[in-house]
């Protein structure tokens, strides 16, 4: 089966769930990367692999998802709970713009009070005191969120949040697109077809956004198959995802605990996004939760990308994982492994090349 | 690059030697990949999908050392308050605990101490013995072995049969660093020179004891450095066939006194392990010491050539005081899941690499 596989990923043809199914449970792990690296070279036939200046800021953890996945929310009343002021996210983006960075990357729990008038202000906000920050915020649950506590449509919801300057969608909280195992691990959350709906109506408002998936929570291989091939799907409609994202669940301090991913699990799944979602233009290998050392390797087995410096990260933080990474740092890794260190935007236009 | 690739490959499959040139050329390469095809080929045809690992822990007896090697972020000066000397009875407890837990395996190395005398590590290796007899006893570098031979005013060959008599079963292999006198300069200047080295382990051998041999990467030396290194135990390998497992060991630059050494990234590790399989045609096993490498890039080492984990090690000091990310221990059950995760056979082995069981 290796062989046919190779062919067609060769003449640039799309994988069948049942040849993708394999080559995560059956393939050597080198020889999946091989396949992988033919067509991330085909995708980007240069050494580059470029990165971002970011900041993450969390501007609460005051989340009624509860996800048992998370260490990151707190309840209400819990002592440990924030909301930012506003001031103190200025504050933040100050020391991101002073540090070349281009992309705020806001998230915050799914907060029960918060409606789309707190955001617009924010955004407009933003925007009028850092009109080069790219705002780069709010998963799909939380537009869902926002838009049923301010009795608004999603699209409407959207429409307004993109008016007042939230310009693209991190692609968080798709967790495992397929419903059986979110029942499991996020119960309240929303479900895979309104994770896609937010994502396709934001493409359509012409807001790019990125995909991700966590992996490693007790699914099985076919439910991580299942998640490629409906973000292909999405993507084949939308053409709006920048980037694809696997990344490891972190299981420190949380309810559903356990032992994370191996290396050669994330270093499969990376490889088998970069074939089965040759229509997605990027895929990001996580530093944040692999490390330095295998986020290197990573590189060599379909990603092309390393994210965002992170200034500031505390969602894995609170898993238990802190990797910190400068940007000298995140240079000096591409550099040593044989690629072209680029800086770019959030939509991927490259600002320097080292 | 491709037709160095194919040639290698032609010459793993007739059996033929890598020339130091070609390991050269290999360190030279991007392909990261095809190396870990070749080298992952070249450990099939010797060990099949069967991976190593053993239960074992490692008891540091001291960290007060004369010498003050400057990648080494362990060692305390006899007057340094936090140096410190396990007494005899604690050395039991930590053994008695280790038997308890399941473990084959002792490994046990420490600093050179200026005070104690020869009879310490006699008396050590023999109270160890009358204790748990079955435990295997791993101990000493050949650093030490040439530190206890002036101490006692006796020739190497002496040294290690009292060794020996009093229990010691065979050697870890550290100390090695990089043999090329101007490193060595730079990193270890009061140590034994690489020559020494080589010459003390080749007495071990010649005494019936097996030793490891390890090779510290990834601070000032050059890739001509490493071949070089790997020659010359290549070649003593040839003469002696003592060298169980050959261990690259990625440098940990925390609290170390190198100055711009940054540590070993993960490509360069993965490839300095399946070089490592492919040049050292004559050393059965290769390991990934996850201490150094941190878990997720040892692991998947087991890919590129690599064919022992190493073990559950319990409590280990060296690695972390230079600031290893890694756990100080594993359980017997991560190993075997990270094994099969990795596609392979998890077999666990005493330290002559004799089937314990497979899993």
């Amino acid at each position: 089966m290796l062989t046919e596989i190779a062919l067609k990923t060769g003449r640039g043809e799309t994988l069948s769930r049942e040849e993708a199914l394999f080559l995560l449970t059956e393939a050597e792990l080198l020889d999946l990367g091989q396949l992988a690296a033919a067509v991330r070279n085909r995708l980007h036939p240069g050494a580059e692999v470029s990165f971002v200046i970011d900041r993450n800021v969390n501007y609460t953890n005051i989340c009624t998802s509860k996800c048992r996945f998370c260490a990151f929310y707190r309840e209400a009343d819990d002592p440990e709970a924030y909301l930012l002021d506003i001031e103190v996210i200025f504050g933040k983006i100050e020391e991101l713009v002073a540090h070349q960075g281009t992309q705020l990357l806001m998230q915050g729990g799914m907060h029960p009070d918060l409606r789309i008038d707190w955001f617009e202000n924010l955004f407009r906000r933003i925007k009028e005191r850092f009109p080069a920050v790219q705002v780069h915020c709010l998963s799909p649950a939380e537009i869902i969120q926002i838009a049923e506590l301010s009795a608004v449509s999603m699209p409407d919801c959207l429409q307004r949040l993109h008016r007042a300057g939230l310009d693209s969608l991190p692609g968080g909280g798709a967790e495992i697109l397929v419903d059986t195992v979110r029942g499991k691990v996020s119960p309240n959350k929303i479900g895979w077809q309104a994770w896609a709906e937010v994502m396709r109506e934001a493409h359509r408002l012409g807001m790019p956004t990125t995909a991700t998936m966590m992996f490693g929570m007790g699914e099985q291989p076919q439910d991580v198959v299942e998640h490629l091939f409906r973000v292909r799907q999405i993507q084949a409609e939308t053409g709006g995802f920048t980037a694809f994202i696997p990344w490891t669940f972190q299981p420190a301090n949380t309810e559903l605990g356990g032992e994370t991913a191996s290396g050669v699990d994330y270093l499969k799944v990376l490889a088998l996004s970069r074939l089965v979602l040759d229509n997605v233009p990027n895929i990001q290998a996580s530093w944040v939760t692999q490390g330095a050392g295998l986020a290197q390797v990573a590189l060599f087995f379909g990603a092309n990308d390393l994210g965002g410096t992170m200034l500031e990260e505390n969602v894995v933080a609170a898993a238990g994982v802190a990797f910190r990474m400068s940007r000298e740092e995140i240079i000096d890794l591409i550099r040593e492994a044989g690629f072209t260190p680029a800086l770019r935007t959030t939509t991927y236009e490259v600002l320097q090349a080292y | 690059m491709d037709a160095l690739i194919s040639r290698l490959h032609g010459k793993i499959q007739a059996g033929e030697r890598l020339a130091d040139e070609e390991a050269l050329q290999l360190f030279a390469s991007r392909d990261l990949l095809a190396i870990g095809e070749l080298a992952a080929a070249a450990n099939q045809r010797r060990n099949g999908d069967r991976v190593y690992f053993n239960v074992n822990r490692h008891i540091n007896y001291t960290n007060i050392c004369v010498n003050q090697c400057t990648f080494c972020a362990f060692s305390r000066t006899g007057e340094a308050e936090d140096g410190y000397t396990l007494a005899l009875n604690h050395i039991l407890e930590r053994v008695a605990e280790a038997r308890a837990g399941g473990a084959t395996e002792i490994h046990m190395v420490g600093g050179l101490h200026p005070d104690l005398p020869f009879d310490f590590y006699l008396e050590m290796l023999a109270a160890i013995k009358a204790d748990s007899p079955d435990i295997h006893i791993k101990a000493f570098t050949a650093v030490e072995i040439d530190y206890f031979s002036r101490l006692a005013g006796q020739p190497v060959e002496v040294v290690i049969e009292e060794l020996k008599e009093a229990g010691l079963d065979s050697l870890p292999g550290g100390g090695a660093e990089i043999f090329n006198p101007k490193v060595r300069k730079r990193i270890c200047p009061e140590k034994i020179s690489g020559e020494r080295w080589l010459e003390v382990t080749e007495k071990v051998h010649k005494a019936g004891l097996k030793t490891n041999a390890t090779m510290l990467f990834g601070h000032v030396e050059t890739a001509a450095d490493r071949v070089d290194h790997m020659a010359r135990l290549r070649h003593l390998q040839d003469r002696t066939g003592g060298f169980q497992a050959f261990i690259p060991l990625a440098f940990q630059p925390d609290n170390t006194r190198i100055p711009a050494a940054k540590g070993v990234g993960g490509a360069d590790a993965l490839k300095t392990l399946a070089i490592s399989r492919l040049y050292l045609d004559n050393f059965r096993h290769v390991k990934a010491y996850w201490i150094m490498l941190g878990l997720k890039v040892a692991q998947v080492a087991l890919c590129f050539g690599v064919n022992d984990l190493d073990g559950t090690v319990v409590e280990e000091q060296i690695g972390h005081e230079a600031g290893a990310g890694s756990p100080q221990a594993l359980s017997k059950m991560q190993l075997i899941d990270q094994i099969r995760k990795a596609g392979r056979m998890p077999v666990e082995r005493d330290t002559l690499y004799r089937e314990v069981r497979r899993y």
